[in-house]
C-alpha cells in the first residue's frame, strides 16, 4: 500500500509542479481540473484518504486543489 | 495481368495503373501542341512521351517510367518532330508550343525494331519458364515494335562473340561475361545475365529510396549494376530492401522470391499496410487466397508508390506456423492450455467477466484496444467496455507512445493531430526532426523527406544519437544538437528564447492568430537569460553556438516543419515538450499552409485511429471527455445503455490496481503489453494479480503467458475495416483471404460481447463506420462508399470540409486563438548517481517492428538477429568491455543481459537499445516513471550501469522457462 500511495502522490505533484510553473492565479483549480478528468475515482478516494491521513509528501498546490474537488458542488 | 480488379476502383481513370513515363510537371503553365494529329494541352515542362500516354497513345519505352526523371538511354521511345531533324526521344524532350509530333512512321518503326534487336540479341530466350513472363517490359515491346526475329544471330557460345548470359562458350570454356545470381537477398534476386543496364534500379534506389546502394560499373559491354563496393552482395551493401529497385526493374533481371516460387498472380486488392503509421497503400496480388507479392500502390497519397521493407515484404507472419488458430482456455496460469471450441471460449470469458463484476463490482475489469486493429475495431471494444462492462476501462498501447501529443496539441490548438499532410514536405524549406528516427522508423516518410533534402531543404536534428539522417548519402544536417536525454524541454525553450530575444517571431502571426496576452507573459518567461543556450549548455550537453544558429535558421529560412516522435512523448515532460514544439510553431508563424506545421510520427500502423475511436478511458470517440453529458447521451440513445461519466483507468492504474486488488479482469486485443509496456517485473505482477486475462492476439505473445483465454486474431490481410495514419488519413484496409481462425476480431468482439448480452448485429465493417459518423462530427462525412471513391480522406470530414482536410489551421485554430504555454523545465525524478551512471534511451529499427512479433516470424530477421547494446568507446574501456562481449544492463528496476556495440553515435554518458526481442526484456530495466500528464511512460531515461558479464541473467533463463511453462497445450482429447 504504501508504494502505491507513493506513486499516486509523485504523480500528483508531477502535476501540480506543471501548473505551479503557469501565469495567473487559477493554479489550483487547474490541478483540481486536470485531476477530475483524468484521474478515476478508486485513485482520487485514495488520494483523498492520503490526505486524511496527513498527506505526507503533497505539494501545498495539491492539498488546495483536492479541498476544491471534496466541496459539494 | 491486364484485368486486374480493384474493387470498387475498377475503372476509375483516376486510379489507373498506366506508366506515364516521366513524372508530372507542376507548372500552372499549359503548353498546347499536337500528337498523330489529336491536340493535347499539358503542363509546361512535361516530356513527349507523358503528353502522349495522357492522350491513351503509348510509346514503346525501356528505361523511363514515371516515378524517376527520364533517363535517355534505351532510345526505343523515339520519335518525329515536324520541323526537327533526326529522332529525338521523346522522354526527354520536354513539349513546346505548336509542337507536331508523330509517334509511329516507318523511319521509326525500323529504328524501334533495331535497338530491340540488339536487347534481345543479348538476353536469354527462356521466356517461357522465366518468372517475369507476361509481367515483363522487354517482352511487351519485343511484341509492341513487331520484333519477329533477330538478325544478329544469337551467340550460341560461339567462341568469341560476347554474350553475357551463357554461361559457357560452346567450347565448353567460361564466358568471363557471365555472373552468377545474386540470391543474398531473402525476398529478391538479381540474375544479372537477364539486365538490359537500363539503370531503373540505380536511379530509383536513389530518387525514390534516397539510399545509394547500387551504381553502373564499367563502361558500355561492360557495364553492370552493382551493390555497394566490388565485392558486396546487395545483403552486405548498404541496400534497406525497400523493394523500389525490384519494382523498377522493367525484366526478371531484379524479381521477388515470392513470384519466382508461386508464379505471377492473378488480381490485385489495394489495401494498406499494417505496420507503421506512415499508412502505406499497397496493392496485395494475388493467385487464389495466396498472396504472391504486397507491391507499392502509386495511387496511395501517404507513400506515392514507394514501400518499405516490412510492408513490401515482411508479411510472412501472416501463414506463420506460430499462429493460433483455435481458441484456448484454462483455469489457473498455471495450467497447460486446453483447445476448445469459439463457443466454449467464449462463454468461459463471458461468464468470468460477469463473475468477476458480481463479486468485485462494476469497475473490477476493463480491456485495452489495439493500435494495430481497424479504426472499426477499436471503436467495437471501447463500445463495448463503456456500454456493455458499463465503465471506462479503456485504453490503448497509444498510452504508451502518443498520449502526450493528444494532451499537448489539445492544449495549444484544440486537436490532438498533425497538422498536414505528407505531401506537405515538399514545400519545406527548413525541417527540425526532433525525437525521431524516421529512416529506421518512418522510412517512407524518410525517402520523401530525403528527397526533399537532396533539393535543398535544411535539416535541423535534435537527438541525442547521430541518427541515420545527420549524416547520409548526399544529405548532411545542417546542425545536429545532440542532447543528454530527458532535457528536451530546455532545448526547446532555449531555441523559443533565440527567437523572441533575437526579434525573430512572427509578430503578425501572432497578433492575427493568438492569444497575444498569453504571447506576451511567455515572452517574457522565455526570454529570461535563465533559458539562453548559454545558460542550459551544462545541463544538455547542447554547444549554445549551434542552438543558436540552428533557431536562427528555423525561424528565417522559409516554410519551417516540425516532425517529433517518441523520444519527445515518453519522457516525464513529454506534454511540456509537445507544448513546446507547438510554441515554436506558432512563434515563427509556421501553421495552416503547406510544407510547415507540427507533424507527430506515429509509431503503430492505427495509433491515430485508435485515439480518434475513443480508447482513452477519459474520452468518447471524437476526444470528447466522458463528462461531457450532450455527448453521452448521444451514444446512449444509439446504444440504449447508460455511459459512466467518470474517467476510466489507464494501463498503468489499471495494473496497480490489480496489485492492490480491486482490478481482476481484463480483455486485450491485439497487444503484449508484457513486452512493451515499461516495468516488467511490475507488469507481470499484475497480470498475475487478476483473474482473467483474455488476450486475442495472432500468436502466443508474452502477455499470453498470463492469459486463462486465448483468442485468435486475424491478420490485415483477412478483413475489411479502416486504418488512420499520421496525416490523418482514413485508408482502407481490404480482405484479401478468409480468416485463418475463423473470425475477424471485430467478430470475435461482438461475439464476446453478445455473450454479455450485448446483442449487436453488425454483418460487415461498414455499419461500425456509418456509426462512428453517425456519432463522431469530425467523421460525418465519412463512409466506405466515399472511400471507394476517393481512396481515402483526411479527417475533419464533414459538411464543412466535405473533400477532408490535408491541412489543418488554415484560417485560425480549432480552439480559436493559438494557446502560447510556459514551459518550465523540470529534471525527471531518474538521475544518474554513483550507482547507476549512464543514461539508457531505446528505440527501434528499420526491418523489426515494435515487439518484433510479426517481423521476427519474418526473413527480416537477418538484419536484426538480436536486441544489442550501443556504448560509447570510451565508456566501454574504463569498463573493459569490447565489441560483442556480453554485459549486463542493470537499473533500479531490473537488469538484463545482451551483447555490446561500440559506437561513437551515441555520446559517452549515454547508452541506446530496441527492444525488439523477448528474450532482451529491455523493459525489465525501464521504470515506472511516466509524464506528468498523462502518464506515457518514460522509456527514453533510465538511469542505468553496465558491466562485463558471461551471458544472460538469472532473471532471462527464469523468464524463458516460465515462458515455455506457460504454453504447453495439451494435446487435443479425441
Ligand atoms: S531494395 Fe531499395 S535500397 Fe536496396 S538497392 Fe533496391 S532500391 Fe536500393
Ligand atoms: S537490373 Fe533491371 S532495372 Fe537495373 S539496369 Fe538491369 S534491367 Fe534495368
Ligand atoms: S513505411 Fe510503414 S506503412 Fe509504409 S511500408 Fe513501411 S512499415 Fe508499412
Ligand atoms: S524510354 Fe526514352 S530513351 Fe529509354
Amino acid at each position: 500500500m504504501a508504494a502505491d500511495i507513493q506513486k499516486l502522490v509523485r504523480m500528483a505533484n508531477q502535476i501540480a509542479t506543471f501548473f505551479a510553473s503557469q501565469p495567473g492565479d487559477t493554479q489550483a483549480a487547474e490541478v483540481a481540473g486536470h485531476l477530475k478528468s483524468f484521474w478515476e475515482p478508486r485513485m482520487l478516494q485514495a488520494l483523498y484518504a492520503h490526505v486524511d491521513a496527513g498527506g505526507e509528501g503533497l505539494s501545498p498546490l495539491v492539498l488546495q486543489a483536492v479541498g476544491r474537488l471534496r466541496q459539494p458542488a | 495481368m491486364k484485368d486486374f480488379i480493384i474493387p470498387g476502383l475498377d475503372g476509375a481513370p483516376a486510379f489507373s495503373d498506366r506508366d506515364y513515363g516521366t513524372p508530372e510537371s507542376r507548372s500552372q503553365k499549359m503548353v498546347t501542341l499536337t500528337i498523330d494529329g489529336f491536340e493535347v494541352s499539358v503542363p509546361e515542362g512535361t516530356s513527349v512521351m507523358r503528353a502522349s500516354n495522357t492522350l491513351g497513345i503509348s510509346i514503346p519505352k525501356l528505361c523511363a517510367t514515371d516515378n524517376m526523371e527520364a533517363w535517355g538511354s534505351c532510345r526505343l521511345c523515339a520519335v518525329e518532330i515536324e520541323g526537327r531533324r533526326g529522332t529525338p526521344a521523346s522522354c526527354t524532350t520536354p513539349v513546346a508550343p505548336g509542337m507536331v509530333v508523330h509517334t509511329q512512321s516507318e523511319k521509326i518503326r525500323k529504328l524501334r525494331k533495331g535497338v530491340m534487336e540488339l536487347y534481345i540479341s543479348d538476353h536469354p530466350l527462356d521466356c517461357l519458364t522465366c518468372a517475369a513472363n507476361g509481367d515483363c517490359e522487354l517482352q511487351d515491346m519485343a511484341g509492341a515494335v513487331g520484333l519477329r526475329d533477330v538478325r544478329y544471330e544469337a551467340p550460341q557460345g560461339a567462341p568469341g562473340v560476347a554474350n553475357h548470359f551463357l554461361r559457357r562458350e560452346s567450347d565448353g570454356t567460361a564466358n568471363p561475361q557471365w555472373l552468377p545470381k545474386d540470391d543474398s537477398n531473402p525476398y529478391f534476386t538479381y540474375d544479372p545475365a537477364k539486365c538490359i543496364v537500363c539503370s531503373r534500379c540505380v536511379r530509383a534506389c536513389e530518387e525514390v529510396q534516397g539510399t545509394f546502394a547500387l551504381t553502373i560499373e564499367g563502361r558500355g559491354f561492360d557495364s553492370r549494376v552493382s551493390a555497394g563496393m566490388a565485392g558486396d552482395s546487395f545483403l552486405s551493401s548498404d541496400c534497406v530492401s525497400c523493394g523500389a529497385c525490384v519494382q523498377a526493374c522493367p525484366t526478371a533481371t531484379l524479381q521477388e522470391k515470392s513470384v519466382i516460387e508461386i508464379g505471377t498472380p492473378d488480381r490485385k486488392v489495394v489495401t494498406t499496410c499494417a505496420y507503421c503509421g506512415v499508412g502505406c497503400s499497397f496493392e496485395a496480388e494475388m493467385r487464389g487466397d495466396t498472396v504472391v507479392r504486397m507491391t507499392p500502390w502509386k495511387h496511395g497519397k501517404a507513400n506515392r508508390g514507394h514501400s518499405c521493407v516490412k510492408g513490401r515484404f515482411a508479411w510472412g507472419y501472416a501463414t506463420h506456423n506460430d499462429r493460433i488458430l483455435h481458441p484456448m482456455i484454462r483455469e489457473s496460469i498455471n495450467d497447460p492450455w486446453e483447445v476448445v471450441t469459439w463457443d466454449e471460449a467464449i462463454t468461459f470469458a463471458a461468464t468470468k467477466l460477469r463473475d468477476i463484476q458480481a463479486k468485485h463490482g462494476r469497475r473490477a475489469i476493463g480491456g485495452i484496444t489495439s493500435s494495430r486493429c481497424t479504426n472499426e475495431e477499436t471503436f467495437l471494444v471501447q463500445k463495448m467496455i463503456r456500454s456493455v462492462f458499463g465503465n471506462n476501462n479503456t485504453d490503448t498501447c497509444a498510452r504508451v507512445c502518443h498520449s502526450p501529443t493528444g494532451y499537448g496539441l489539445g492544449r495549444a490548438f484544440g486537436t490532438s493531430a498533425g497538422t498536414q499532410d505528407f505531401d506537405s514536405v515538399e514545400h519545406t524549406d527548413v525541417v527540425i526532426v526532433i525525437g525521431a528516427n524516421p529512416t529506421d522508423g518512418h522510412p517512407v516518410f524518410a525517402s520523401r523527406l530525403k528527397k526533399r533534402l537532396r533539393q535543398g531543404a535544411k535539416l535541423i536534428v535534435i537527438d541525442p544519437r547521430r541518427t541515420d539522417l545527420v549524416r547520409s548519402p548526399h544529405i548532411e544536417a545542417a546542425h545536429h544538437l545532440p542532447l543528454r536525454p530527458g532535457t528536451n524541454v530546455a532545448v526547446v525553450t532555449a531555441l523559443a528564447h533565440v527567437i523572441v530575444t533575437e526579434g525573430l517571431y512572427d509578430e503578425a502571426f501572432i497578433r492575427e492568430r493568438c492569444d497575444w496576452d498569453e504571447f506576451q507573459h511567455y515572452a517574457e518567461f522565455v526570454s529570461d537569460a535563465r533559458h539562453s543556450p548559454e545558460a542550459i549548455a551544462m545541463l544538455t550537453g547542447v554547444d549554445p553556438n549551434e542552438l543558436r544558429a540552428a533557431a536562427r535558421l528555423f525561424a528565417k529560412g522559409g516554410n519551417g516543419a516540425i516532425y517529433y516522435g517518441l523520444g519527445v512523448t515518453e519522457h516525464s515532460q513529454g506534454s511540456t515538450t509537445v507544448m513546446g514544439i507547438a510554441n515554436l510553431a506558432m512563434l515563427t508563424g509556421n501553421i495552416g499552409r503547406p510544407g510547415v506545421g507540427v507533424n507527430p510520427l506515429r509509431g503503430q500502423n492505427n495509433v491515430q485511429g485508435s485515439c480518434d475511436m475513443g480508447s482513452f478511458p477519459h474520452e468518447l470517440p471524437g476526444y470528447r471527455h466522458v463528462s461531457q453529458d450532450a455527448t453521452r447521451e448521444i451514444f446512449e440513445k444509439l446504444w440504449g445503455s447508460v455511459l459512466d461519466k467518470e474517467p476510466g483507468l489507464r494501463i498503468p492504474n489499471m495494473l496497480d490496481a490489480a496489485v492492490e486488488g480491486t482490478f481482476k479482469g481484463l480483455y486485450v486485443q491485439g497487444e503484449d503489453i508484457l513486452q512493451s509496456d515499461p516495468d516488467t517485473r511490475h507488469v507481470s505482477a499484475g497480470l498475475a494479480a487478476m483473474d482473467c486475462v483474455i488476450v486475442q492476439d495472432l500468436f502466443l505473445n508474452e502477455t499470453a503467458n498470463y492469459a486463462h483465454v486465448f483468442l485468435p486474431g486475424s491478420t490485415f490481410l483477412e478483413k475489411d475495416g479502416t486504418f488512420t495514419n499520421a496525416e490523418r488519413r482514413i485508408n482502407r484496409v481490404r480482405r484479401v483471404m478468409m480468416p485463418k481462425n475463423g473470425y475477424a476480431d471485430w467478430e470475435v468482439t461482438m461475439l464476446l460481447a453478445n455473450a454479455m448480452g450485448a446483442g449487436w448485429t453488425y454483418t460487415h465493417p461498414s455499419q461500425v463506420m456509418d456509426e462512428i459518423a453517425a456519432t463522431t462530427p469530425s467523421f460525418a462525412g465519412v463512409s466506405y462508399e466515399m472511400l471507394e471513391e476517393k481512396g481515402s480522406v483526411q479527417w475533419p470530414c464533414n459538411e464543412l470540409h466535405p473533400e477532408g482536410t490535408p491541412i489543418m489551421h488554415v484560417d485560425g485554430f480549432v480552439r480559436g486563438k493559438g494557446r502560447f504555454i510556459v514551459t518550465e523545465y523540470v529534471a525527471t525524478d531518474e538521475r544518474t548517481g554513483p550507482r547507476f551512471p549512464l543514461l539508457l534511451t531505446t528505440g527501434r529499427i528499420l526491418s523489426q517492428y515494435n515487439v518484433g512479433a510479426q517481423t521476427r516470424r519474418t526473413a527480416n530477421v537477418v538484419w536484426h538477429d538480436q536486441d544489442v547494446l550501443e556504448i560509447h568507446p570510451h565508456d566501454a574501456e574504463v569498463r573493459g568491455i569490447k565489441e560483442g562481449d556480453w554485459v549486463r544492463l542493470a537499473s533500479r528496476a531490473g537488469e538484463t543481459s545482451l551483447r555490446a556495440l561500440l559506437t561513437d553515435r551515441v555520446s559517452p554518458g549515454v547508452v541506446y537499445t530496441t527492444f525488439h526481442h523477448p528474450d532482451t526484456q529491455a523493459n525489465v530495466i525501464t521504470t515506472d516513471f511516466s509524464d506528468w500528464a498523462t502518464n506515457c511512460p518514460e522509456y527514453k531515461v533510465t538511469a542505468v550501469q553496465v558491466a562485463l558479464t558471461n551471458g544472460p541473467s538469472d532473471w532471462q533463463e527464469d523468464y524463458a522457462q516460465r515462458a515455455e511453462r506457460s504454453r504447453r497445450v495439451l494435446p487435443a482429447a479425441e
